[in-house]
C-alpha cells in the first residue's frame, strides 16, 4: 500500500489525527524554546554539519582508529556487512554465553535487522527496556516514531494492552500507575538478563567509547547488571574526538524533545573487570547510500527525531503510514536506497515545505532530496498510466505557448459551462473535499490585450 | 530599468484579477514594466512530480520571454523559487544565469530593489498572512520558526504600512498549508487536512482575508472555504496593496 493510501485510511479517524497532530507539535515547540536558549544554535547546525561530512569523506580511517582504539580497552569488535551477519554475530555471541535472557535499550538499528524475530526464533526471550519500545512490543507492532515509538498510541490503548500482559488495574489511563507497574515488571527483566543490547549513538574514533542517549536510564541499567554488553552501531555513529561530543550532545537531546541535556549520557569505554564489551559496527546498505553523492548527506542523521515532529505530513499520517523502519522525512530519503520500489511512494510523501531541513540539527538538505529521488524514481519505477500520461501531455503543452493558450482557454470554457456532476466526481480528487476555483470571464492575455496597449 | 512581468499559467487563467493588480501596482510605483507575450508555465508541476526532464522546454520558453529584461517580477514566490532553483537542468548560457538571478518574487522586488514598504494603500481589515513555504523557506522572505535567525518578513514589512490593516498573528505561523502542487490530489487526504488546520487557525484569531505571496496556497484554502462555506475570503498580497478607499 502507497502512502497516500495508509494515510487516507489514518485520517478516517480525525480526532486521533488532531491529537497526534498536537502531541507532536508540541515537541517541536518544546524544541524551538530549547534552542531559542542557545545563542549559537545555528553555528552549533554548521559546526555538526561540518564534522559529519568530514567524517563521511573519511570513513574508513576514522573506522579503524575507533577499531584500534576500542580493541586496546578491551572491546571486543565485530563487522557486519548486513542484517543478516548482524544478527548471526549476536547469535554467536549469546551462544557463546549460553545466554537465554536478553535485555535491549533503544536502538533503531536493531529495528532495522529485525534482530528481535531472530532471537525469539532462537528461543531467546528479548525484552525492550525502553518504555515507548516496550509498549510496542507487547502490542506486536513497530515503532512509529524513532524517540517516540509508541506516540500513535493513547494513555488509554497502552492502559488497556498493560491489563492485558502485565495484569494491571483499570486506571483510565494513569500514566504515573503505568509507567511504575512497568518499571516494576521491567526491573525483574534487568536482574535476571545474561546480555544487555544497547544502540549507540555516538562512537567516538580517538578513544575508541561510545555514548549512549536515554532519559529512563535503562541502557545503564541493563549493561551494568548483565555479564556482556553489545552495542550495535551503523557505520556512521562515528564522530573523530571527545571533544566534539560537547557539539552534537546539545543539539540532539534539544532537537529531540526540547531538553537541555538528555537525562543520561552514558559513556562506554571498556568492560568492567571479568565482564564482556563487544560492538556490532554494520554497514547494511550504508556504502552504497555513501557512494550516492546527491543522497550522501542522509547519513549525517543523528536519529533526533525533529523532522518527524516538525513535518506536518508525518503527524497527520502517523508513522506507520510510511511503513518502513524509519518513518517521516528522513526515513522518506534512506528507505529508496535500500528498497526502491518498495518504498517509492514516500518522497512524494511531502509539500517539500522545507521545515525538516530547517531544524535538521545537522543540516541534511532533506527536502531537496526529496526533490530528487523523485526524479529517480518516476524513471525507475513503473508509475500509473493517468499520472504519467497527464504530466507527459502538460510538458509538450507548456513547451508550446499557442498549444498552452488553447488549452488553456478550453480548460476554462470547460470549468464555467460543464454542468456540476461532470467536473465533480471520482475522477477530481481536488473536487472531493474542495470547489474549483471560479472561472472569470477572460483570462489575463486577453484583459491584457485590451487594456494595454504597448 | 526594464521589468518583464511574470504571470504564472494557473494566475493567467484562474486569476486574471491577481495578475491585474500586480501590474498596476507595479505601474503606480513607477516602474517600466512589460508583460512579454507566450508566456506558459515555469515547470514546477512536472519537476515536483518527478518528471524534471521533460520541463525544458517549458525553461527554454521562459528564459527566451524574459532574457531581456533587467528584472522578472513575479505574484509567486513558488514559481520565482522554481526558476531560481531547479533552471539547473537546462544549458546556464549568460541568458539563463541572468534570468536566474534577475527573478524576484512581487514583495521581494519592492521591498530589495525598489526600497519601499509604505505603498500609500488601505484595507481596514483583519488579515492574517499564510507564509507560503518556498517563499519563506526557499526564497527567504522571512524568517523561519525552525530557525534561530533574526525575526523579519518582508510580506509583513509591506503589510503593516496598509492603512487599517489589522494584522492579526497565528498560532503557527508558518506551516505548510498542505497544497504542494500535484501532492493536494496524489495525497488528497492529508492535503486537505493539512489545509483545514491551517483555515482554522486564521478563524481561531479571528482572521477575515488570508493574504499570502503565492496564490497556489490561496486557491487551496479558498476551494475548502468555498466547500465548508466559512466566513473568510482569500485575497493575494498584490491585491491588498493595490487597494485604497
Amino acid at each position: 500500500m502507497s502512502h497516500a493510501e495508509k494515510a487516507t485510511i489514518f485520517n478516517k479517524n480525525e480526532a486521533k489525527v488532531n491529537w497526534h497532530d498536537k502531541a507532536l507539535w508540541y515537541v517541536r515547540e518544546k524544541r524551538d524554546n530549547a534552542a531559542h536558549g542557545v545563542k549559537e544554535w545555528e553555528y552549533l547546525r554548521d559546526l555538526a554539519s561540518a564534522i559529519k561530512a568530514n567524517v563521511l569523506s573519511d570513513l574508513d580511517t576514522y573506522l579503524v582508529e575507533f577499531e584500534a582504539n576500542a580493541l586496546k580497552n578491551g572491546i571486543k569488535i565485530h563487522w557486519a556487512s548486513d542484517a543478516e551477519e548482524h544478527n548471526a554475530i549476536i547469535g554467536k555471541i549469546l551462544d557463546d554465553n549460553k545466554a537465554e535472557k536478553v535485555v535491549k535499550s533503544k536502538s533503531m538499528l536493531t529495528e532495522e535487522c529485525h534482530l528481535n524475530p531472530y532471537l525469539e526464533a532462537k528461543g531467546i526471550e528479548v525484552v525492550d527496556t525502553d518504555l515507548g519500545e516496550y509498549i510496542v512490543q507487547i502490542a506486536k507492532e513497530t515503532p512509529s516514531h524513532i524517540v517516540l515509538p509508541a506516540i500513535h498510541k493513547t494513555k488509554e490503548e497502552v492502559d488497556e494492552l498493560f491489563q492485558e500482559h502485565l495484569g494491571t488495574k483499570p486506571s483510565n489511563g494513569n500514566p504515573e500507575y503505568l509507567t511504575n507497574e512497568a518499571r516494576k515488571h521491567l526491573r525483574g527483566k534487568f536482574l535476571k538478563a545474561d546480555v544487555a543490547i544497547t544502540g549507540v549513538n555516538f562512537a567516538i574514533a580517538d578513544t575508541g567509547g561510545f555514548v549512549v542517549c536515554t532519559n529512563e536510564g535503562n541502557a545503564d541499567m541493563g549493561s551494568h547488571l548483565a555479564n556482556v554488553h553489545i552495542a550495535s552501531m551503523g557505520i556512521e555513529k562515528i564522530i573523530p574526538k571527545e571533544a566534539h561530543l560537547g557539539i552534537f550532545l546539545r543539539l540532539l537531546a534539544r532537537s529531540a524533545t526540547g531538553q537541555p541535556i538528555t537525562t543520561y549520557s552514558s559513556h562506554f569505554n571498556k568492560p568492567a573487570e571479568g565482564k564482556e564489551m563487544h560492538i556490532v559496527i554494520v554497514d547494511n546498505g550504508r556504502t552504497e547510500q555513501l557512494s550516492r553523492e546527491d543522497f550522501r548527506a542522509s547519513l549525517h542523521c543523528i536519529r533526533c527525531g525533529a523532522c518527524m515532529n516538525t513535518c506536518p505530513i508525518y503527524r497527520r499520517s502517523g508513522g506507520h503510514s510510511y511503513d518502513a523502519t524509519i518513518p517521516g522525512p528522513i526515513g522518506s530519503i534512506l528507505s529508496p536506497g535500500k528498497d526502491l520500489t518498495k518504498h517509492s511512494s514516500l518522497p512524494f510523501a511531502s509539500t517539500l515545505c522545507g521545515s525538516c531541513s530547517n531544524v535538521c540539527p545537522v543540516k541534511i538538505n532533506i527536502h531537496e532530496q526529496l526533490y530528487k529521488w523523485r526524479q529517480i524514481i518516476v524513471k525507475d519505477i513503473k508509475q500509473p498510466m493517468v499520472k504519467k500520461s497527464i504530466l507527459k501531455i502538460a510538458a509538450s503543452v507548456l513547451a508550446k505557448p499557442k498549444i498552452y493558450d488553447f488549452a488553456g482557454k478550453s480548460a476554462r470554457f470547460m470549468l464555467k459551462h460543464a454542468p456540476r456532476f461532470m467536473i465533480y466526481n471520482k475522477l477530481n480528487a481536488w473536487g472531493k473535499a474542495r470547489e474549483l476555483p471560479e472561472i472569470k470571464n477572460e483570462n489575463f492575455d486577453q484583459w491584457y490585450k485590451i487594456n494595454r496597449k504597448k | 530599468m526594464k521589468v518583464g512581468l511574470f504571470i504564472p499559467c494557473y494566475i493567467n487563467q484562474l486569476y486574471p484579477q491577481v495578475a491585474i493588480a500586480t501590474l498596476e501596482l507595479l505601474e503606480k510605483l513607477g516602474v517600466d514594466v512589460y508583460y512579454p507575450k507566450g508566456q506558459t508555465c515555469c515547470g514546477q508541476p512536472l519537476g515536483n512530480s518527478g518528471y524534471e526532464g521533460d520541463a525544458k522546454g517549458s525553461c527554454q520558453v521562459f528564459v527566451e520571454n524574459f532574457k531581456e529584461y533587467d528584472y522578472i517580477v513575479g505574484p509567486s514566490g513558488s514559481c520565482i523559487y522554481h526558476v531560481k532553483k531547479h533552471f539547473d537542468i537546462i544549458e546556464q548560457t549568460p541568458e539563463v544565469v541572468k534570468v536566474r538571478n534577475n527573478a524576484y518574487e512581487l514583495c521581494e522586488f519592492i521591498v530589495k530593489i525598489l526600497g519601499k514598504t509604505d505603498l500609500g494603500a488601505s484595507f481596514p481589515h483583519k488579515v492574517g498572512l499564510h507564509k507560503s513555504c518556498h517563499g519563506l523557506r526557499g526564497l527567504h522572505l522571512g524568517s523561519c520558526s525552525e530557525r534561530m535567525d533574526p525575526p523579519f518578513s518582508t510580506e509583513e514589512d509591506l503589510l503593516n504600512n496598509v492603512k487599517g490593516l489589522e494584522l492579526m498573528s497565528l498560532t503557527r505561523k508558518d506551516e505548510c498549508c498542505g497544497f504542494g502542487g500535484t501532492f493536494s490530489v496524489f495525497e488528497e487526504a492529508i492535503s486537505v487536512k493539512m489545509g483545514k488546520d491551517r483555515i482554522q487557525d486564521h478563524l481561531d484569531n479571528n482572521v477575515e482575508v488570508i493574504t499570502g505571496a503565492d496564490h497556489s496556497c490561496l486557491m487551496h484554502l479558498e476551494g475548502l472555504i468555498n466547500r465548508n462555506k466559512q466566513p473568510l475570503r482569500v485575497m493575494h498580497i498584490a491585491e491588498i496593496l493595490n487597494s485604497s478607499i
